[in-house]
């Protein structure tokens, strides 16, 4: 069972509470991965303390083009159909790998085969566990390659390895980027449910309106938790909790402003450590979640 | 022409918010927000539109059910899950690639035109302003800030003012590397914490990678006092200016209710504040 924690806004604690969330469910015996999917800035290592096991570089295919067999100018197929310019005619065919999408339309198009598939290096893919050695919670986390473009094959490479043992047949936690581009809807492909996390302050709003949207588009199921509810500072979170109600979208949890919350996590501890009262937030969010996924899914996770 | 760009990285260290207080003061300037994914600059600067104009980029399948000879060859073939099913699109996946047209036996699927965005020439209440909205799913969003900028700089040249000042994306990816390439100063907003301090070093890893001058402004500066010494003695020693340091202040949440920047908010705390970083930022080399 995938559930992605998402958000369209930045800083509204989508970590904080994927990897509380993660260790809880962990420590109550549940089989669980969190999967960083936030590829570009990734951060649940920060709070988990995982002993790395594993580390190794995620490719991307590209086209490798053999000349000899090259049919030359008269042809030029594959730079005619590469949609991204990731091949160009300069006397012969030359790659601008930085460019290439990996469709593999151009191996397809070559009349002479001339192209195989080459890769190049996206990032890196780190396994990590930690907590109990006979029910450890694992951590997969990809890591960008500084200067790379692109994050939606990476996270692809990180969301396949999680349909392999010993995470497949589990809990598993994705840990969103933010917005509502490429990046979040190649982490939000295939979960099961979706927790948005929002603030009660206008960028935070208008923010999860476009997750909001988003999800929707998707199709996918999703409910909303507010964190840093009732803000200090006068907060007002009759806006957010009107809108909610209007468009019949599920609260999962609130948490409360707290700035002992905010030390604990600038500090990169778990809050369930820090402030053992949170436990029982975070407890009542998975019975929530669990009771507002569709029957099917929820029926599933009971039975795997 | 001085084309300076607010990142961060990590989400939530108060980009937008620092955008928009900069913004309400130093020289006259273009404003621009380069988050096209999640812009919020707009919910401050409230710019009125003058011109809007569609953003297409790239390409998108269409399928025609009716040719379809349910061979499954698209569907297996097609690297991004975006065909389920049989023929059912998955828009949202597709990369316009083409490989589907293109292989399809029986010439169910061609290819269009993919409308992804908009973007706006505005008025705001700071000058001038170009911003943008990527459609819901949308990719090609480092085109759209390309578009973006291209726009900023021609209104700036029109406006005859010196200084662009652009809201960057948070992350490290193609939107932020499209902001930032060639850009002329780039100020790393951080705060004191650990995911902070992460975030910040990659980002800063990017500004070299692209060769351009950073300065940082730590954010919420008390929150925590060894982490906050930590970004300093780190700024220190990567020879990165620490620009400026802001406690952490409700002021932000109560501006940002009102539609203000800072400055306008209270302007005797905050103005002094902010032209002082204007002042660092254009001494600058």
């Amino acid at each position: 069972m995938h559930i992605a924690i998402a958000s369209g806004k930045g800083g509204t604690g989508k970590t904080t509470l994927s990897v509380n969330l993660a260790a809880r469910l962990n420590r109550t015996g549940l089989r669980v991965t969190l999967a960083d999917c936030d590829v570009e800035e990734p951060n649940s290592h920060i709070f988990l303390s995982p002993e790395w096991t594993r580390e190794e570089e995620a490719h991307a295919p590209v086209p490798r083009i053999n000349q000899e067999r090259c049919v030359g100018e008269s042809c030029r197929i594959c730079v005619r159909e590469c949609r991204f310019k990731a091949l160009a005619w300069m006397g012969e065919v030359m790659e601008f790998p930085e460019l290439c999408h990996g469709c593999g339309l151009c191996m397809e198009a070559c009349p002479a085969g001339a192209i195989t598939e080459g890769s190049r290096v996206m990032g890196v893919l780190s396994h990590g566990t930690t907590g109990s050695a006979d029910n450890p919670l694992h951590l997969v986390s990809g890591k960008l390659r500084i200067g790379e473009a692109m994050s939606p094959p990476l996270i692809r490479a990180l969301l396949e390895e999680m349909q392999t043992a010993p995470y497949a047949d589990g809990i598993v936690l994705r840990d969103c980027p933010p917005g509502t581009s490429c990046p979040v809807i190649t982490s939000l492909e295939g979960a099961d449910y979706t927790v948005l996390v929002t603030e009660p302050t206008p960028f935070g709003m208008h923010d999860l309106r476009l997750a909001v949207e988003t999800l929707r588009l998707l199709g996918q199921p999703f409910g909303v938790v507010v964190n840093r509810d009732g803000m200090s500072a006068g907060m007002d979170n009759t806006a957010l909790d009107d809108w909610l109600r209007d468009e019949d979208i599920s609260v999962l949890a609130r948490f409360p402003y707290s700035q002992a919350a905010a030390s604990a996590c600038a500090a990169g501890s778990l809050l369930i450590d820090a402030l053992p009262e949170t436990t029982g937030i975070y407890d009542a969010l998975w019975q929530a979640i669990q009771g507002n996924m569709p029957r099917q899914q929820a029926g599933g996770a009971g039975n795997a | 022409m001085r084309e300076l760009l607010v990142i961060s990285g990590k989400g939530g260290t108060g980009k937008t918010t620092i955008t928009a207080a900069l913004a309400a003061s130093g020289p006259a300037k273009v404003i621009a927000d380069c988050d096209v994914d999640a812009a919020d600059l707009h919910l401050i600067a409230r710019p009125h539109q003058t011109v809007t104009t569609p953003f297409y980029s790239g390409q998108r399948a269409v399928f025609d059910k009716s040719q379809c000879i349910d061979c499954g060859l698209c569907q297996e073939k097609c690297r991004f899950n975006a065909i389920a099913d049989g023929i059912r699109h998955r828009p949202e996946l597709c990369e316009g690639c083409g490989l589907c047209a293109f292989i399809c036996p029986a010439g169910a699927i061609r290819m269009e035109e993919r409308l992804c965005g908009e973007w706006y020439c505005s008025d705001s209440r700071f000058g001038p302003m170009v911003h943008a909205a990527l459609g819901i799913g949308e990719e090609n969003s480092g085109k759209l800030v390309t578009t973006v900028r291209t726009e900023s700089n021609k209104m700036a040249q029109e406006h005859g003012v010196e200084v662009i000042l652009t809201d960057g994306p948070p992350g490290i990816g193609c939107p932020v590397i499209a902001s930032l390439t060639n850009t002329d100063l780039a100020l790393l907003v951080t705060e004191p914490t650990r995911s902070a301090l992460h975030d910040l070093k990659r980002i800063a890893g990017l500004t070299r990678h692209f060769r351009v001058p950073a300065a940082v402004a730590l954010n919420k500066a008390d929150i925590h006092s060894g982490l906050a010494d930590e970004v300093r003695a780190w700024c220190h020693t990567e020879n990165i200016p620490l620009l400026a340091e802001f406690g952490w202040s409700d002021d932000c949440t109560k501006a940002q209710l009102l539609g203000q920047s800072l400055v306008e908010y209270r302007p005797d705390a905050w103005r002094p504040v902010f032209e002082d970083l204007w002042q660092k930022l254009l001494d600058l080399p």
